[in-house]
C-alpha cells in the first residue's frame, strides 16, 4: 500500500535485488542442499541424466507458472483456503506438464512414471508459493521462480551426472539416448580391467552423492554449518 | 495371505523412504526427536489408511476409462484419468482437513499429539505417492489398495522413528563440523537404505 503514495520508481529487471533472487538460489539458499525443500523427487529421479533434464525442465515449468499465477491472484485468493488453492494451481499445470511428456516424450515419461505427479507436493513449488509469491509482484516471482529451479537443477544434473557415469559409464540426453564413452575393450566383460559400480544405480547412493554435495558446500562456506 | 504379503511388503521392501525417497521433506525436518517424529509417523499411517481407499474407490468409480458406465451405460468409454493428480490432491486435502477437525472435536489427546503435524500432511509426497502407486499398480480390491497404504505408512513411521533415534544418539558423536545436521542424516539414511535393501526378493 505504501508504494502507491510515494512518487513510484521504476525498479529495472536486473537490479541488485532481483539479481540476488536469482542468484542465492543457486547457493546459499539453495533450495536442495540449504532449504531441504523438494528432495523426493530430486533423489528417484537422477539414475540417469535424461531424466532429470526433462525432471528439471518440468519443474522450472511448474515453478514458473504457479508463482506467476498465483502472484497475480495474491490478493484475491482468501488466507484460510490458500493452501488448495495453491494446489489446485499447482496440480492443473503439472497435468499439462504429463499430457507433454506422455505426447512426445512417452519413454521418459514412462520411466519418470509417479514422479511426475509428485512434483504436485514437490516442496520446493509450495514453499516458494507461501514464501515469496503470496507477498510479491509477478516480476520478481517469475525470478524467484526461475532462480530456485534453477538450484534444484543443478543438484539433480550434478547427482545424475555421477550416478550415470559411475552405473552405468554412459551419459543419455534426451533425443540422443544413452551414449557409452567407454571403449568396450576395457570392461572385464570382454578381458579389460574396468567394472561399472552398479551400487551408483541403486537408490541409496543418491542420498550419499547429495550428503557429500553437502560436505564440499559446507566446508567452503563455514556460515552455513548447523551447530 | 495376499494381504500379509502386501503388508509386508510395503514396510519393508518397498519402503516408501528407502525405495522411492518419498516424504522426505518432513521426514528430515521433523525427525530430530523420537517423540515428535513418532507423531508425525502415526500421522501418516492413519491419513494414508484413510485416502488410499478412497482414492481407490474415486479412480475405479469414476475416474478410469469405463469406470462409469455403473453410473450409465452411455458413459462407458468416458476416460477421466487425466483428471486423476487434480482429484487426488483435493481428497487429500480435503481429508486432511476433515480428519483433523473430526479428531479435534472426538479425540483431543490425540489431537493434542498429532494436532501440528496433520496440516502439514496434505503436502507431504508419501500420501499422494500412496495414491498415485495405488493407481500404477492396479489393485484388484478395496481391501488390498486399504493394506497397501497402512504398509507403506507403517513403513514410513519405522524409517522415521529409526533416524529420529539414530539422530538423538549422534550428538554426541563426532560428526565433521560441515556434515553436521543435514549431511550426516542424508549419508545415514543412505546407509539404512542399503541395509533395507537385504529384504529384497522377500516373498510370502
Amino acid at each position: 500500500m505504501s508504494s502507491e503514495n510515494k512518487p513510484v520508481r521504476k525498479e529495472s529487471l536486473f537490479s541488485k535485488k532481483n539479481r540476488k533472487l536469482l542468484k542465492d538460489p543457486l547457493g546459499d539458499s539453495n533450495p536442495i542442499t540449504i532449504q531441504v525443500l523438494g528432495i523426493c523427487s530430486a533423489l528417484a529421479i537422477t539414475v540417469q541424466l535424461q531424466q532429470a533434464v526433462i525432471m528439471s525442465l518440468s519443474v522450472l515449468f511448474v515453478m514458473i507458472g504457479g508463482n506467476l499465477i498465483v502472484s497475480l491472484l495474491r490478493n484475491l485468493i482468501p488466507d484460510r483456503i490458500r493452501i488448495i488453492v495453491q494446489l489446485v494451481v499447482i496440480a492443473s499445470l503439472v497435468i499439462v506438464v504429463d499430457e507433454v511428456l506422455k505426447a512426445y516424450q512417452p519413454d521418459v515419461s514412462e520411466k519418470l512414471s509417479v514422479f511426475v505427479g509428485l512434483i504436485i507436493t514437490n516442496c520446493i513449488i509450495m514453499g516458494r508459493l507461501e514464501a515469496f509469491a503470496l507477498a510479491n509482484k509477478p516480476g520478481p516471482s517469475v525470478l524467484d521462480a526461475i532462480g530456485n529451479a534453477m538450484g534444484y537443477a543443478w543438484i539433480l544434473l550434478v547427482v545424475s551426472i555421477v550416478r550415470e557415469v559411475f552405473g552405468s559409464g554412459a551419459i543419455s540426453l534426451p533425443g540422443m539416448g544413452q551414449v557409452k564413452f567407454l571403449p568396450e575393450g576395457w570392461f572385464i566383460a570382454s578381458e579389460g580391467f574396468y567394472e561399472n559400480n552398479n551400487l551408483m544405480i541403486l537408490p541409496p547412493m543418491a542420498l550419499v552423492v547429495v550428503g557429500i554435495i553437502i560436505w564440499i558446500q559446507r566446508s567452503r562456506n563455514e556460515a552455513l554449518i548447523e551447530d | 495371505m495376499e494381504y500379509l504379503s502386501i503388508f509386508v511388503k510395503g514396510i519393508f521392501v518397498e519402503n516408501m523412504i528407502f525405495a522411492y525417497f518419498l516424504g522426505m521433506c518432513s521426514y528430515l525436518a521433523v525427525s530430530k526427536t523420537v517423540k515428535t517424529a513418532n507423531g508425525l509417523g502415526l500421522a501418516v499411517i492413519f491419513v494414508l489408511g484413510i485416502t488410499v481407499p478412497i482414492n481407490y474407490l474415486l479412480e475405479n468409480y469414476v475416474l478410469k476409462e469405463g469406470a462409469l458406465a455403473w453410473f450409465d451405460p452411455s458413459f462407458a468409454n468416458v476416460d477421466l484419468s487425466f483428471l486423476s493428480f487434480i482429484m487426488f490432491i483435493a481428497v487429500i486435502a480435503s481429508m486432511v482437513q476433515l480428519v483433523e477437525m473430526i479428531v479435534e472435536k472426538f479425540a483431543p489427546a490425540l489431537y493434542g499429539a498429532l494436532g501440528i503435524f496433520l496440516p502439514l500432511i496434505a503436502v507431504n509426497c508419501s500420501i499422494l505417492g500412496g495414491a498415485l502407486f495405488m493407481q500404477e499398480r492396479q489393485y484388484p480390491s478395496i481391501g488390498e489398495a486399504t493394506v497397501f497404504g497402512l504398509g507403506s505408512g507403517v513403513g514410513w513411521w519405522l524409517a522415521i522413528v529409526a533416524i529420529a533415534a539414530i539422530r538423538e544418539k549422534i550428538r554426541y558423536s563426532h560428526v565433521p563440523p560441515p556434515l553436521r545436521g543435514l549431511g550426516i542424516t542424508y549419508i545415514i539414511t543412505g546407509l539404512m537404505g542399503i541395509a533395507f535393501m537385504s529384504f529384497m526378493g522377500i516373498e510370502i
